[in-house]
């Protein structure tokens, strides 16, 4: 007996039982369906991550203040406030294959206009930010550095604060308080997209001594953000700016960096470390659930072969050998789980989608995931299917034909 | 050498704690085109025999001859080759599939012997039509009458056209009438030239074959010792 025709016997005897077939299928509907959901959603995030990083630029690197530690214990990143705006300076000088460096002075803020209030994030900088970030300016421009000498008020907004603040107003040449600071808007930037973890659009730039002096009150640095002038020059430059930082910083030969380089590179890889943590959990629960599907399979397809015991004995006497009875039931739980496993990906897809409409996530339904969902599926068909279906080939034809 | 040729052959199976000897050295031959009946009341080792002749299982000892070819040196996928092409069985209980229509519980045999679909169809349609289920080709064995259904098991166990029919109690189960009915059936085939062996308790129905080989207590006897009431 060929395949083809094993299938439609199996398909028949799906078909006699409708009501039992779909229970069968429910644990495997519900596992791939749970699948396709979780792995499309962690796509989702995935490739998001991956584009707001492309998005701020791929030959960056920035300069973080490094972590104060006494004996072995580290007190973590950020712990020493060990940049100062003439390191930025230094580094922008002194290193040929840096472009441009853009010290940065970062912190929340609440921004009001009128009786709008918004809570954002205020990034003081020098004017080269625009230039080290590829900020795109929708109108109006940047602060110059006249504007950083003369600790100048004005402010280049984000979309997301654009539309928070003013909405439909124009808001050149308007005036805003940040942290009760009367500030003027000359710019605003387009939108660069992003609606991830965090909104690169939902910020406020102004000029880095403004910042420090009349917002933040203090003249340390968060970071020094480095436009490298070419991709291919990345470790070159990392090497330049250690040079640099650790001669301004006096630094021994024994001592370790106060301050850290991060590429691109690096963040990725934390964000990938990430994701594959939540990978592997998402393949924790497919797995239970799928396995737990699989059960039910079994369970099934046992009380299956008992149940139909005499129609094997009868299907032995006219010829079938013991390969076509193990096939035959074999092919009955890979068809149900297949079965399953379709219906699964169609309502795990529905969902997904679903989830990316109502609810905002972004989710991305990737054809290794359906592929994986479908090969998971007929692969618990054949793994709880196999033992009744061993079971029912063994059976002995002369008792099975009298069986009541 | 006659179609169906045993020689010693002896089956012994266990039930349970004791050892059953259901066939203590018999021989039997069958020729080609004989309507044979197999007789003898219950636990005389009737049903054992008719297993062993089916092909359904493998006696303890003995040889066994199927027209030239030697039984017991043959592998478990010949000898279902063996029941799928060369016997046709009909049972007592009928035993046709629940919820599959006249038509795919008659192809059944064709299906393990790769017969593409429209020539399945066609044949066991023409089997149907053969005896007299014309108009219940698509009926499921339910909706039939004891009688029909036992006409459909032998509509399938022609359809490979074997050369052996064997048919285990095939009035068991139904009135006298009908029982009548089913037993012209049988002697048309052997008036075709179809072999029959039928294995009964009853003797009119013993009586519509040409010989009767009595058994009891797992041995051949004679027509004395083993008469039917």
């Amino acid at each position: 007996m060929d395949v083809f025709e094993g299938v439609r016997v199996a398909l028949g005897g799906i078909r006699a039982h409708k009501l039992r077939s779909f229970l069968t299928m429910l644990g495997i509907i519900v596992g791939v369906a749970a699948v396709i959901a979780m792995l499309a959603l962690g796509e989702g995030a995935r490739r998001q991550i991956q584009s707001n990083i492309t998005s701020l630029g791929t030959n960056l690197l920035y300069v973080r203040p490094g972590s104060a530690s006494r004996g072995h214990v580290s007190f973590g990143l950020g712990t020493v406030q060990s940049l100062t705006d003439d390191d930025a300076a230094a580094i922008m000088d002194e290193c040929p294959s840096v472009a441009a460096a853009s010290p940065e002075s970062r912190g929340n803020a609440q921004v009001k206009y009128r009786n709008q209030n918004w809570s954002t994030y205020v990034m003081a900088t020098s004017p080269d930010f625009a230039f080290v970030n590829s900020v795109p300016i929708e109108s109006g421009g940047v602060f110059d550095e006249g504007a950083l000498r003369s600790r100048a008020r004005v402010a280049v907004l984000g979309q997301t604060v654009v539309e928070n603040v003013f909405g439909e107003e124009d808001p050149l040449g308007k005036v805003i308080r940040i942290n009760r600071v009367a500030f003027t808007v000359i710019g605003t930037i387009a939108e660069r997209g992003g609606t991830g973890w965090y909104d690169i659009d939902d910020v406020i730039y102004i000029p880095l001594t403004t910042g420090q002096i009349r917002v933040f009150g203090r003249d340390r640095l968060s970071g020094i953000t480095v436009k490298v002038r070419d991709g291919e020059m990345m470790e070159q430059a990392t090497i330049e700016i250690e040079d640099v930082m650790r001669r301004r910083h006096k630094l021994g030969p024994g001592q370790e960096n106060d301050f850290v380089i991060r590429n691109q590179a690096d963040i990725m890889a934390v964000f990938s470390e990430t994701s594959k943590t939540m990978t592997f959990l998402l393949a924790g629960i497919a797995a239970v659930s799928l396995l737990v599907g699989g059960i039910g399979i079994m369970n099934i397809m046992l009380v299956s072969v008992a149940e139909r015991t005499r129609e094997i004995g009868t299907r032995i006497a006219v010829g079938a050998k013991k390969r076509d009875i193990l096939a035959q039931f074999l092919l009955e739980s890979v068809v149900i789980s297949l079965a399953g496993g379709l219906i699964g990906i169609g309502i795990g897809w529905g969902g997904s989608a679903a989830l990316g409409y109502f609810a905002g996530f972004n989710t991305a339904v990737s054809a290794g995931s359906i592929g994986l969902a479908f090969a998971f599926a007929a692969s618990v068909g054949i793994f709880f299917g196999i033992y009744p279906a061993r079971k029912a080939s063994m059976l002995d034809p002369i008792a099975a034909l009298h069986y009541e | 050498m006659a179609l169906i040729d045993m020689k010693h052959i002896v089956k012994d199976y266990k039930m349970g704690e004791t050892m059953v000897h259901a066939l203590r050295d018999i021989d039997v031959a069958v020729e080609d085109g004989e309507f044979v009946s197999i007789v003898g009341p219950s636990g005389s080792g009737k049903s054992t025999l008719m297993n062993l002749v089916g092909c359904l299982d493998r006696p303890s000892s003995g040889e066994y001859h199927l027209s030239g070819d030697k039984v017991d040196e043959l592998s478990d996928d010949d000898l279902a080759r063996i029941r799928n092409k060369r016997i046709g069985f009909v049972f007592q209980t009928f035993n046709l599939l629940p919820r599959t229509n006249c038509l795919h519980n008659v192809e059944l045999p064709l299906l393990y012997s790769n017969v593409a679909r429209k020539t399945r169809e066609a044949k066991a349609q023409e089997m149907l039509e053969r005896v007299g289920l014309k108009d219940r080709v698509y009926h499921n064995p339910s909706e039939l009458s004891g009688g029909e259904r036992q006409r459909v098991a032998i509509a399938r166990a022609l359809v490979n056209e074997p050369a052996i029919v064997l048919a285990d109690e095939p009035t068991g189960n139904l009135d006298s009438k009908t029982g009548s009915e089913i037993m012209a059936i049988f002697e048309s085939l052997n008036s075709e030239g179809k072999t029959v062996v039928l294995v009964t308790h009853e003797k009119y129905i013993a009586d519509y074959s040409n010989r009767m080989i009595y058994l009891k207590d797992g041995q051949v006897v004679t027509p004395e010792e083993g008469t039917l009431r």
